[in-house]
C-alpha cells in the first residue's frame, strides 16, 4: 500500500501542463483529485514516473452555459457539481448521479475531468456523458479537438486520450425544458461502485415520447450507450411490451464481468432492473 | 447530620458504581485522536520491516535471491526461512498444538504467504526493495475445497507431517487431516433418530470471514544487547502469553521480556494469536540491535492474519410429531487452511463447540468434528465469539427453523417447547456443560410481545398472499433466534493455553489520599475496561470510580492474566477484581474498628464507609480509612492497603438472549432491507448499562456484515478475493439497521458479582436472526436453505431457483 517513487509537478497553466506530459510521455501522468489515480499507485498498479498536478491550473474550474451548451471545466469537483445552482436547473440529472458516487470525502476531491477521463467502466459519470450526448474537450501540443462521449471509450483504462493530452472541458447540450430524468444505481453500500445503473433522459409529448436516450454504468468494459433501447422507446407510450422489449436490447448489449457484486448474468438483469426504474421515474419526472 | 452532610443516594450516585451508565473514560482521549497505540510510537533509530509475499497458493520454492534488494540504499536486512532456522524459529507452535512456518520453508501453502522479511530505513524503502527480491516458484496443485482435502488423490499440503499419523489431538486419517473429535453418545443418538417421527438433515455452512479491526496487526520490537532485554509493543490482546511465547520460543529469560500492549484500535479475535510479523521483528531486532516496527496493511490483514468459521456442519434433528426434540447430531468439517493456527484453550481443538445443543433440552447428542488442510490462510480465531460458539448458535438455530417448517410448527413456539426450564437450572447438558443460570421463557415472551409477533406473522401472511396475487414484488421475513453463549474461559480443570491455566487477575492499591491504581491480567481493545473495572471497585470498596485509575497491558506491571476474548474478561477478571476488592474491604473493616474504638464485629458497611451498627453517626468513610492505612494501621497490622486476587472460576458462565429480525426484500434485485430488529440481552449483573448497549449495537452491526455480505473468498484456483474494504463488507451508518435493545437479569451463581459477559452475545445471536430472517422470507416459495452470506445477488439466486423471476 506505498506507491513507488515519482516527481511531483504543479503547472500553472494548461500549455505547461501538456508541455511536461509531452517531455515525458508514457512516464507522466495528470493527477486531478487522485481518487481513482492513487489507490492504483498504492497498489502499484499504476507506476508514473511523473505526476502532473492539474489543481493549480485556475482555466480548469467553473460551470457556465452559453448558447444551449453547457461546459464544466476539468477540476470542477463532483461537490461543485451538487452544489451548482445552474446543473440543479437546468441538468438536474448530474446533481443526482454525483450524489450516488463515493462519499461526501471523495466528493470534495475527485473531479468531473478525473472520472471521465479515468477510463474505468466502474464510473458513473461516462455513461451519464453519453447519455447527455456530451464532448469532451482534449488540449494536446496541437490545441484543441473534440470527442463525443459515445465515441471515447475503447475499453477499461483504454480511450481516445493521447498520452500527452489534457481533457479541459466537458460540452453537454442543455436539454429541453420539461425533459425527464433519471439515474438508478444499484450498489453494495456507500462507495461502492455500480453492481449496474443506468441513466435516463427523455421528453414526452401528449403520453408519447418524442426523444429518448439510455446509458449503462458497469456492466461491460467501457460505458455502454444503448442506442437500440432509445430508439424502440422513441415515439412509444412506454406500454409494457415495449419498454420489456427496449430492456431487452439494452441488456444484450452488456458483457459484465462477474465479481463481488454478483456473476455476470445477474448484473446484466440488474442493467435492466435499473433501466426500467429509471425510465419510470423519468417518466413521471417529464412533464406531459 | 447537618444539612451539608450528603444523603445515602447523594454519596451512592458520587461513586459511579455498578448499575451506572457512566461515561467511557478512555473516549476522552480516543474521540480527540489522543490514543496512544502501537503504530503512534517512534523509537530514536527504528527501522521498518515488510513482506515479500507469495502470489502462488500453492507453490514450491526453488530460489530466493536478495542481493538486488540488499543493494537498494537504505535496505538493511531480508531475512527468510534459512536465516531463522539459524535462531530455530523458521516455524512456530501455534496455540492449537501444531506448527506454523514463520518464513516460507521450501514451499507456500496461501496466498500472499510471508517469504521474506525486508528490513529498511523506511517504509518506502521497504516496499521498494520488495519488488527487488526475486524468489523462484515451481507451482503445485491446489486444494480448496475442503470436501475434496481428504480424497485419495488430494494434493500433500503438510510434507513435514509426512508419516505423523499422530496429531496433537489423536490419530489423524489422512495427509490433509488435522484432528477428529468427538462428543456425545453415539448409540443413544441413532436410537434417537430410530425411534424419531420427524428428523431433519442438512449441511448448514458458515463461511469464511474475518474479524477486520480497524487497526490492523502490528509491533515495534527493541532488543537491548547490553542488558538482555527484549521490549515489544504490540497488538496484543493476551500480552501476558505474548511473553511467556517469547521467553519459550527466543530462550530469552522471561524477567528480561517486557511486553506493552498499548491503546488497541479493536481486536475481535484478530490479535490473539502470534504472528510472522511478530517472530520476524523480535528476530530482526536482535539481528540489527535497533528497534524494528512492523505494521500490517489492509490487504495483508484480511488475507493472511486469522480468517474466522469456515465451518460446514451437517446438522441433525429427531424430534416428536408434537415437536419435542428427542436428538442432535451434527458432523463438523472444518477448514483450517495451511496450518491449523486456531486460538481455542489448547485441549479444545473445535473450541466450545458443543454448545451446540443451544437453548434446548436435548435429551442426547452426538458431535464429531474433523479438521482438514486447505491452501488457504491459517487462523479460526473466535470474531467476537467464545470459542466457535458463534457457528454452534448458527448450527442449531438454522436447525430449529428447518425443523419446525418441517413440522409446520411456529419457530418460535417450537423453540419455547424445548427450552430448558427455570427449575433446570444448573443445567447438564447432552455434550457435557453446566449452564449456570437461566430463565429462557421469561426471555422469550418479553421480547415476542414487545416486537408484536404474533400480528407480524399476520402481516406476512397478508403480503405472501399479495406476492402470490402479482401485486407486490417484495417478500417478508421474520428471523428468530434464542442463542445461549459459552463464556469465561476458564476453569483450571478444563482451560489452558500452551499449559498455563485460563485464570485471571487484578491487583488494587489504595494510596494514602484515598485513590486507587488497579491492574488486571486482561487488556481492553475497545471495550471500556478503564470505566467498568473503577465501576466494580468503586462499588465494592467505596472510592468514587473517578477516583479509581485502571492499568491494563504492561506485563511488567499487571500481574499474570490470559488476557481479552471470548467474552472473559467480565466472568474471570471481573470476578477477580470484586474479590480483591473484598479483601481491601475486609482490611479496611479492622482498621476502621481501631480507628472507632469497637469491634469490627460492630461494624456494618454503608456505601463509602463503615459505620457502627445502630450508631450511623459513628463512622469512618474509605478515604479516612485509607490515611490511617498508612499512618496509623492498628497495632500488628502491616500498614497500607492494597490486594491481589488470581480467580480460576469454577464455571463458565451462560449469557443467552432473543433476537428478532423483520426485513422486507426485493425479489428483483435481491436486496434486503431490516425493517426491525430488536435484542434482548440477559448477561446477568449489568454493570454499565450505557457500555452493554454499545457493545451489543457493534456486535449486532457485526453480525449484520457476516450474514448479509462480508466474506473472504477464494477461487478455485487459490486466489483469495475480497481483501480489501472495496469488496469486504463493513456497513457504514448508512447501511446498519437500527437496534431496539432490551434485557432481562438473570445473575450468575456463581459469580462474585452475578456478572455474565456480553460482548459477543449480539455477534452470536444476531447472525442466526438476519439468516433465519432471509430464510423465513423465502420458505413460503419452497425454500429450506440458502447459506451465507445473504448479499443482493444470492438472494435474487434463491428468489431465480424457486421461481420467482418469471
Ligand atoms: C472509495 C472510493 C469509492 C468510489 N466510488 C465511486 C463511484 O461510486 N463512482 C464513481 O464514478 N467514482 C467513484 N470513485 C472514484 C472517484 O469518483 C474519483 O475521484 C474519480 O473517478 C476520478 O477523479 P479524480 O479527479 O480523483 O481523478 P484522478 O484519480 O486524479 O485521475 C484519474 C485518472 O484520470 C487521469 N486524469 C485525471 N484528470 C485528467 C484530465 N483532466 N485529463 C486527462 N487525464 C486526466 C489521471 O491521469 C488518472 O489516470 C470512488 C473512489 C474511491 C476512492
Amino acid at each position: 500500500m506505498i506507491p513507488g517513487e515519482f516527481t511531483y509537478h504543479r503547472p500553472s497553466s494548461v500549455a505547461e501542463a501538456v508541455a511536461i506530459l509531452v517531455s515525458h510521455g508514457d512516464e507522466a501522468r495528470p493527477l486531478s483529485g487522485g481518487h481513482s489515480l492513487i489507490p492504483m499507485m498504492k497498489l502499484r498498479m499504476a507506476a508514473p514516473e511523473h505526476l502532473v498536478d492539474l489543481g493549480g491550473i485556475a482555466d480548469l474550474k467553473g460551470i457556465s452555459e452559453d448558447g444551449g451548451t453547457i461546459t464544466i471545466r476539468a477540476m470542477t469537483t463532483q461537490h461543485e457539481l451538487i452544489e451548482s445552482d445552474l446543473l440543479s436547473e437546468k441538468l438536474p440529472i448530474v446533481r443526482e448521479t454525483s450524489l450516488l458516487i463515493a462519499d461526501p470525502q471523495i466528493r470534495y476531491l475527485g473531479t468531473l475531468g478525473g472520472n471521465v477521463a479515468n477510463g474505468d467502466p466502474g464510473n458513473d459519470m461516462p455513461a451519464l456523458m453519453q447519455c447527455l450526448n456530451a464532448s469532451y474537450v482534449l488540449t494536446g501540443p496541437d490545441g484543441n479537438r473534440e470527442v463525443a462521449a459515445r465515441d471515447f471509450y475503447e475499453a477499461a483504462y483504454f480511450t481516445a486520450l493521447a498520452p500527452e493530452e489534457i481533457l479541459t472541458a466537458v460540452k453537454i447540450p442543455t436539454p429541453p425544458a420539461g425533459h425527464g430524468w433519471a439515474y438508478e444505481k444499484l450498489k453494495r453500500k456507500v462507495g461502492d461502485y455500480a453492481t449496474a445503473a443506468a441513466a435516463v433522459m427523455l421528453s414526452m409529448s401528449g403520453g408519447t415520447v418524442t426523444s429518448c436516450s439510455v446509458a449503462l454504468t458497469n456492466v461491460a468494459d467501457t460505458p455502454l450507450y444503448a442506442a437500440d433501447a432509445g430508439d424502440i422507446l422513441n415515439g412509444s407510450t412506454l406500454d409494457e411490451a415495449t419498454v420489456a422489449r427496449a430492456v431487452a436490447a439494452a441488456e444484450a448489449i452488456t458483457d459484465p464481468a462477474s465479481d463481488g457484486r454478483g456473476p455476470a448474468e445477474y448484473r446484466t438483469k440488474m442493467a435492466g432492473i435499473m433501466m426500467q426504474r429509471a425510465l419510470a421515474r423519468a417518466a413521471e419526472r417529464a412533464s406531459a | 447530620m447537618n444539612d451539608m452532610t450528603p444523603t445515602r443516594e447523594q454519596r451512592e450516585a458520587a461513586l459511579e458504581g455498578m448499575g451506572c451508565k457512566r461515561k467511557r473514560v478512555e473516549d476522552v482521549r480516543f474521540t480527540q485522536g489522543k490514543g496512544q497505540y502501537v503504530d503512534d510510537l517512534k523509537l530514536p533509530g527504528m527501522v521498518f520491516g515488510d513482506f515479500v509475499r507469495s502470489p502462488y497458493p500453492h507453490a514450491k520454492i526453488t530460489r530466493i535471491d536478495a542481493s538486488e534488494a540488499l543493494k537498494l540504499p537504505g535496505v538493511i536486512a531480508v531475512l527468510t526461512a534459512e536465516d531463522l532456522k539459524g535462531v530455530n524459529l523458521a516455524w512456530m507452535p501455534t496455540l492449537a498444538g501444531d506448527v506454523q512456518m514463520v518464513l516460507a520453508d521450501g514451499k507456500v501453502l496461501y496466498q500472499n504467504q510471508e517469504v521474506a522479511f525486508v528490513v529498511a530505513e523506511d517504509r518506502y524503502i521497504a516496499d521498494d526493495a520488495i519488488q527487488l527480491v526475486e524468489v523462484d516458484y515451481e507451482e503445485l496443485p491446489v486444494l480448496t475445497d475442503p470436501f475434496k482435502s481428504m480424497d485419495s488423490d488430494a494434493p500433500v499440503l503438510r510434507p513435514d507431517l509426512e508419516g505423523k499419523m499422530e496429531g496433537a489431538h489423536g490419530p489423524r486419517k489422512h495427509h490433509n487431516h488435522i484432528f477428529n473429535w468427538e462428543v456425545g453418545d453415539k448409540d443413544e443418538t441413532a436410537k434417537a433418530f430410530a425411534e424419531a417421527d420427524v428428523t431433519i438433515n442438512e449441511m448448514i455452512s458458515y463461511h469464511r470471514t474475518h474479524p477486520s479491526p480497524l487497526e490492523t496487526c502490528q509491533c515495534v520490537a527493541s532488543m537491548d544487547k547490553v542488558k538482555g532485554e527484549l521490549t515489544v509493543w504490540g497488538t496484543f490482546q493476551a500480552p501476558h502469553v505474548i511473553r511467556t511465547v517469547a521467553s519459550l520460543l527466543s530462550t530469552i529469560p522471561e524477567h528480561k521480556i517486557h511486553v506493552i500492549a498499548p491503546d488497541i484500535g479493536g481486536g475481535f479475535g484478530n490479535k490473539v494469536g502470534a504472528y510472522p510479523g511478530y517472530i520476524c521483528s523480535i528476530v530482526a531486532s536482535i539481528v540489527t540491535g535497533v528497534p524494528v516496527k512492523w505494521v500490517e496493511d489492509r490487504m495483508e490483514n484480511l488475507s493472511t492474519t486469522s480468517f474466522a468459521r469456515d465451518y460446514h456442519m451437517t446438522t441433525e434433528i429427531a424430534a416428536k410429531s408434537d415437536g419435542t426434540v428427542t436428538g442432535l447430531k451434527v458432523h463438523v468439517l472444518a477448514d483450517h487452511g495451511g496450518f491449523d493456527a486456531c486460538a481455542d484453550p489448547s485441549k479444545w481443538p473445535a473450541g466450545f463447540f458443543n454448545i451446540v445443543t443451544g437453548s434446548y433440552d436435548f435429551p442426547t447428542a452426538h458431535l464429531e468434528v474433523d479438521g482438514v488442510y486447505t491452501n488457504k490462510a491459517p487462523g479460526g480465531v473466535a470474531y467476537r465469539c467464545s470459542f466457535r460458539v458463534t457457528e454452534a448458535a448458527y448450527c442449531i438455530e438454522r436447525g430449529m427453523d428447518i425443523l419446525a417448517q418441517k413440522l409446520e410448527m411456529d419457530p418460535a413456539d417450537l423453540r419455547i417447547k424445548n427450552f430448558i426450564k427455570p427449575e433446570q437450572f444448573p443445567y447438564q447438558s447432552a455434550l457435557g456443560w453446566e449452564y449456570d443460570s437461566g430463565d429462557y421463557h421469561t426471555a422469550m415472551q418479553k421480547a415476542m410481545d414487545t416486537i408484536g409477533y404474533r400480528e407480524l406473522r399476520v402481516e406476512q401472511k397478508a403480503k405472501q398472499e399479495a406476492f402470490k396475487r402479482g401485486e407486490t414484488r417484495e417478500i417478508m421475513g421474520i428471523g428468530v433466534s434464542f442463542f445461549t453463549e459459552i463464556v469465561g474461559a476458564g476453569p483450571s480443570k478444563n482451560c489452558d493455553i500452551l499449559g498455563v491455566a485460563m485464570f485471571d487477575s487484578a491487583e488494587i492499591r489504595v494510596h494514602p489520599t484515598g485513590s486507587v491504581i488497579s491492574r488486571m491480567g486482561t487488556k481492553s481493545q475497545g471495550q471500556g475496561h478503564e470505566t467498568t473495572w473503577a465501576q466494580i471497585i468503586a462499588t465494592e470498596i467505596g472510592i468514587p470510580a473517578a477516583d479509581i485509575m485502571v492499568e491494563e497491558g504492561n506485563t511488567d506491571t499487571a500481574p499474570y492474566g490470559l488476557g481479552t476474548y471470548g467474552s472473559r474478561s467480565t466472568p474471570v477478571a471481573g470476578a477477580a477484581i470484586a474479590l480483591a476488592a473484598r479483601k481491601i474491604r475486609n482490611k479496611a473493616q479492622m482498621i476502621a474498628a481501631h480507628m472507632l474504638e469497637v469491634s469490627e464485629y460492630d461494624l456494618e458497611w454503608d456505601v463509602d464507609g463503615f459505620q457502627v451498627k445502630g450508631n450511623p453517626e459513628a463512622r469512618k468513610s474509605m478515604k479516612e480509612i485509607a490515611w490511617a492505612a498508612y499512618h496509623a494501621p492498628p497495632p500488628n497490622m502491616e500498614p497500607g492497603l492494597e490486594a491481589v486476587s488470581y480467580y480460576d472460576p469454577p464455571n463458565m458462565t451462560y449469557p443467552f438472549g432473543a433476537y428478532f429480525c423483520v426485513m422486507d426484500i426485493d425479489v428483483d434485485t435481491g436486496v434486503a432491507t431490516t425493517r426491525r430488529f430488536y435484542a434482548l440481552d440477559d448477561c446477568g449483573t449489568r454493570i454499565n448499562p450505557m457500555i452493554i448497549e454499545g457493545q451489543v449495537h457493534g456486535g449486532l452491526t457485526e453480525a449484520f456484515a457476516i450474514a448479509m455480505g462480508q466474506e473472504i473468498r477464494y477461487d478455485e484456483t487459490g486466489n483469495v478475493l475480497g481483501a480489501s474494504f472495496m469488496d469486504f463488507f463493513i456497513p457504514t451508518a448508512v447501511e446498519t439497521p437500527h437496534w431496539e435493545t432490551d434485557h432481562t437479569v438473570t445473575p450468575s451463581p456463581h459469580h462474585p458479582i452475578g456478572a455474565k459477559g456480553v460482548g459477543e452475545s449480539p455477534n452470536v445471536g444476531g447472525v442466526p436472526a438476519f439468516s433465519n430472517a432471509v430464510n423465513d422470507a423465502f420458505q413460503f416459495l419452497g425454500n429450506t436453505h440458502i447459506q451465507m452470506p445473504h448479499d443482493a445477488w444470492r438472494n435474487w439466486q434463491a428468489a431465480k431457483n424457486l421461481g420467482a423471476h418469471s
